[in-house]
Parts: structure tokens; C-alpha cells; sequence
């Protein structure tokens, strides 16, 4: 199995970094600063940083309301806010273009613009902090805010004070989890983003032109730079867990 | 409206203050409404306006349904790899304690987080033409890269946690009493893996193949940089709709899409109904 394994994860992620590294550190350097890379590069982690807040914010949102509410086709949203994870990325980018697209019935047309990638990446994320917040919502303890409740604490502070603090760890999971997957995502981006270079072009669709127009070591070098980041984010992920059992 | 509990207590629940309460319903719903909702609705409305025929048609022609024919043999292909290496390695994981079993873990996660881009480029570089198994593979007159059996080893790269993660939990809250139990009665491993491990975890292990098979049927990043695009060889359906769009074949490409929304949901149900079941195992 590990056998298995290795060969189809181990050693192709390995070729990547070591294809990066294959002309010296400094020329690794250089590819990944090239201005169109580096463009790409900076716009990816921001968009992904303001998505993944805004998910943080909404996701909590949601999850509350999937929990704590009651109303009619309950049921159904329950279900489908997972749809964003089992749609192909290249269908999110479609469904996202016949509303938002040119003909927009709406007349909104977001095609090709910086606000299509933050759209396309806050649809396929949609479901990471819900999915996380809301289990530890359900399991959460109601005496303790009966018992603020009764001693005079206002729905805010009961907020704050007892709901908030029980929440931070897996609404910080999920918005790490849609930060990693916001940073690689590539087919609803590359269609409804148009790709241009310096202004909406994001790092996956950058390694893919790389890749078509045969620079493989640069493909590499900015692939190397989105998994360390993706690893870290993950890393950091795996400690807050522990930290978050740990405290109990 | 406030509820009495038995012991006397006053349940606070967010409908003490209905404002605040319609007003998180209101701000849920209406982005769920403007992100997912309407978008799904009107690719639905696009591809039937004209009522099934054109929807029809445009799956029935021969270059769909070459590529319908290519995703089903890359996703059952890489489904089938995904269920064996799947349960075995989730066997290995929580029945045995060897080196390298962190790593294997590990290993079983790495995926997720890594973007369907940098996957294709990864195999190109060890097996494409140039790679450092490539030239080998090219003597023995096989062909990896730009061919099938890479486009299956990228969707089964992509797939690969998701049968392990169904069925490791599973299996570790199962314990392994009845099966050193079937072993001291004589039964051999196999004989004890279909009688008494895999009726457990049937059900769980059919939330991940249905899970690994919608996601594929849809793979569309890592699959693209390795299938090469030969249109009625290495064409999948998410690389048809990509083909058709740059054609400005708007209805085909929204048939297809539509096709792929419907195997989606369709997954989300089966698969809702066969993780109830596993849990109620437990």
C-alpha cells in the first residue's frame, strides 16, 4: 500500500519540488518572481485570504441558522449546501456564468473580472466552515447559556462569552481548509476569471500555462511555492486540533 | 419565546428576539439564494428552455458520447483502484502498527491539499516523455502521459482519501474482537475479511465509492493537464464542456453541465442515505 503510494503521491510531488529546485536555488528563485508569476502569485493569496474570511463570517452564520433555526425546506438546504463540494469546478464555473455571465438574465456580467474569481472561489468553498462548526454547534451545551441567561447576560454577551469561545477552533479549521483549497482551485476560476495576465490570472492557471507553453521548471517552482503554503496551512490546522482536544 | 425546561430553567434560544433570529435566516438564505441556488436553477433553465430535444441531441452526438464513454472508463477505472487500495490501506492503517505508518497516513491526506494543477504537472514529470520513469515506459511501448492510464492515475491521486476516510473510522470503532475471534476458529484471513470485516463495513464503504465516483466523474483540473485533448480519445466530459465553450457551443456545453449537476446531486443523495446507515452501525 505504501508502495502504492509512493509512486502515485510520494515521488510525483517530489519530482515537483525537485524540478524546481533543479537549476540551483537562486534560479527557483527567479521563476517564482517573475512579474507575471508573482502577479499571479499575489492576487491568488489575497482573493483566497478575503474569501476565506468571508467564509469564516458566513459559514458561522449558516451553521447557526442550520442548528439553532426552524423553517420550512430546512431539509433541503441541509442537503444541498454540500453541492459546491460534489459539482466539478468546471460545472461551478458554468452554473456561475449563465447568472452572472455575458446575457446575464440578472444583468449582472462579472465575466472576467477580479470579482468572478473571489465569486467562483466563495462557491466552491461554500461548504468547509459550515461543515465544521456546525457538528460542535449541535454538541454544544445549552445549560451554560441557560445559566447566563438566567443570571442576567444579554444574547450578545452569551454570544461572546460562551457560544464564540467554543466555536473559534473549528471555524478557524474551516476557514483554513477553504484558504488551502482556494489557493489550488483552477477549473471555476480559469473559465470565469479570463486569465489575463497582471490581472486576473491565478497562480494554477499560471503553473498551466507554464506547463503548455513548456517551462516546466517554473511550472514547478510556483507549484512548489503553493504546496509549502497549502502544507503549512495544514500543519498549523493539525496543532490547532490538538490544541483544541487539549483544552477540551 | 421562551422555553421551561423540566429542571426549571429557561431555555434561551435565538427566538427570544425574533429580529435578531429572521435576520440570520434572512442573511443565510439570501447568500445561499444569490451563490447557490439561483445559479444552479438558471444553468437548469438555459440547457431546457427549448425542452429536451436540443439537451438530447447534444449528448447523443458522436463526440459527446465518446466523451461519456472516456469518463466512465477513467472513473470507474480509478474507482475500482481508489475501493482496493482504499480498504487495504485502511486496514493497514488501524489493524497494524509498523514503520511508516504515520507516513502512510499522512501520505492518505496529502491530496486534498494539493491543487488538481500541480497534480497533473507532478505526473507528467515522472512519467511523461521526459520523466524519470518516462523513457523507461516509452521503451517498453507504453504510453502514461496523454493517454488513458494517466488520466486515471490523476483521478485516482484526487479521489484517493476519500474511501480511506470512510472506512478507517469505521473499522477503528468496529475493534477486532470478532475477527482474532474467526481467526482462532480457523478461518483464513480472506475467510475472515468477507465474513466478518466487510458486512461492517459495507455501508461505509459505499458513502466512499459513491463519494470517489462523483468526484471522478468531475474531475476537470488534473485531468486536463495530462489527457492531451484528443477530441473522441481523451476527451472527458468536463473537458467537453471547456472544448465546446471555446467553440461558443453554448447548449452543448450546458447539456453537459447540467448532466454533471444531476450526477452530483444524485451522489449527494445516494451517498446522505449510505452515511445514516454506517453511523447507525456504530
Amino acid at each position: 500500500m505504501t508502495l502504492y503510494l509512493s509512486f502515485l503521491v510520494l515521488i510525483p510531488l517530489g519530482a515537483v519540488v525537485w524540478k524546481s529546485q533543479s537549476n540551483g536555488w537562486s534560479a527557483f528563485w527567479q521563476q517564482v518572481r517573475t512579474p507575471e508569476a508573482w502577479d499571479a502569485l499575489k492576487l491568488t493569496l489575497t482573493i483566497s485570504a478575503g474569501v476565506a474570511l468571508f467564509n469564516l463570517v458566513m459559514g458561522t452564520i449558516i451553521a447557526w441558522v442550520l442548528v439553532r433555526d426552524d423553517f420550512p425546506g430546512k431539509g433541503a438546504v441541509e442537503l444541498f449546501i454540500d453541492l459546491p463540494f460534489a459539482l466539478p469546478t468546471i460545472v461551478a464555473g458554468v452554473v456561475l456564468l449563465s447568472l452572472y455571465g455575458p446575457r446575464s438574465p440578472a444583468h449582472v456580467d462579472i465575466a472576467f473580472t477580479r470579482t468572478a474569481i473571489t465569486v467562483a472561489l466563495l462557491f466552491v468553498t461554500l461548504p468547509f466552515v459550515v461543515r465544521t462548526v456546525q457538528p460542535v454547534l449541535i454538541e454544544l451545551d445549552r445549560d451554560m447559556e441557560s445559566a447566563a441567561a438566567s443570571l442576567g447576560a444579554s444574547p450578545f454577551l452569551i454570544a461572546r462569552r460562551i457560544i464564540l469561545p467554543n466555536l473559534v477552533p473549528a471555524m478557524l479549521t474551516g476557514t483554513g481548509l477553504a484558504f488551502a483549497r482556494a489557493i489550488g482551485e483552477f477549473g471555476s476560476v480559469s473559465l470565469v476569471s479570463g486569465n489575463l495576465p497582471f490581472h486576473t490570472e491565478v497562480s494554477a492557471v499560471n503553473i498551466y500555462n507554464q506547463i503548455q507553453s513548456d517551462n516546466p521548471v517554473g511550472a514547478a517552482a510556483q507549484s512548489t511555492v503553493l504546496l509549502v503554503i497549502a502544507f503549512v496551512v495544514l500543519f498549523v490546522l493539525d496543532r490547532l486540533k490538538r490544541w483544541g482536544v487539549r483544552r477540551g | 419565546m421562551a422555553n421551561a425546561l423540566s429542571d426549571g430553567t429557561v431555555a434561551v434560544r435565538g427566538d427570544r428576539r425574533p429580529v435578531a433570529r429572521y435576520g440570520l435566516r434572512f442573511v443565510a438564505l439570501g447568500y445561499l439564494l444569490v451563490l447557490l441556488a439561483a445559479p444552479v436553477a438558471m444553468v437548469f433553465y438555459r440547457a431546457f428552455q427549448h425542452g429536451l430535444g436540443p439537451v438530447w441531441s447534444a449528448l447523443t452526438s458522436s463526440e459527446a458520447r465518446s466523451a461519456i464513454e472516456v469518463t466512465l472508463i477513467v472513473a470507474i477505472s480509478a474507482v475500482v483502484l481508489n475501493t482496493l487500495f482504499g480498504v487495504g490501506t485502511a486496514l493497514l492503517l488501524v489493524r497494524r502498527r509498523f514503520p511508516g505508518r504515520h507516513l502512510l497516513d499522512v501520505l492518505v491526506d496529502i491530496p486534498q491539499a494539493v491543487s488538481p494543477i500541480v497534480v497533473g504537472l507532478a505526473l507528467i514529470l515522472v512519467y511523461g516523455k521526459f520523466g524519470f520513469f518516462g523513457s523507461w515506459i516509452e521503451r517498453n511501448g507504453l504510453k502514461i502521459i496523454f493517454s488513458l492510464p494517466g488520466m486515471v492515475l490523476a483521478t485516482s491521486f484526487v479521489s484517493l482519501p476519500l474511501v480511506v476516510r470512510s472506512v478507517a473510522p469505521v473499522l477503528a470503532e468496529l475493534g477486532d474482537e470478532q475477527e482474532q475471534a474467526a481467526r482462532t476458529l480457523g478461518a483464513s484471513s480472506w475467510q475472515t475479511f468477507r465474513r466478518i470485516t466487510f458486512p461492517s463495513i459495507r455501508d461505509a464503504l459505499a458513502y466512499g465509492v459513491v463519494l470517489s465516483l462523483a468526484r471522478s466523474l468531475g474531475e476537470y483540473g488534473a485531468v486536463t493537464v495530462v489527457s492531451g485533448h484528443v477530441i473522441g480519445k481523451t476527451l472527458t466530459l468536463t473537458l467537453f464542456i471547456d472544448e465546446r465553450l471555446q467553440n461558443f457551443d453554448q447548449p452543448a456545453a450546458y447539456s453537459a453541465a447540467v448532466l454533471l449537476a444531476i450526477i452530483a446531486m444524485g451522489s449527494l443523495l445516494i451517498s446522505r442515505r449510505f452515511r445514516t446507515r454506517s453511523r447507525s452501525v456504530l
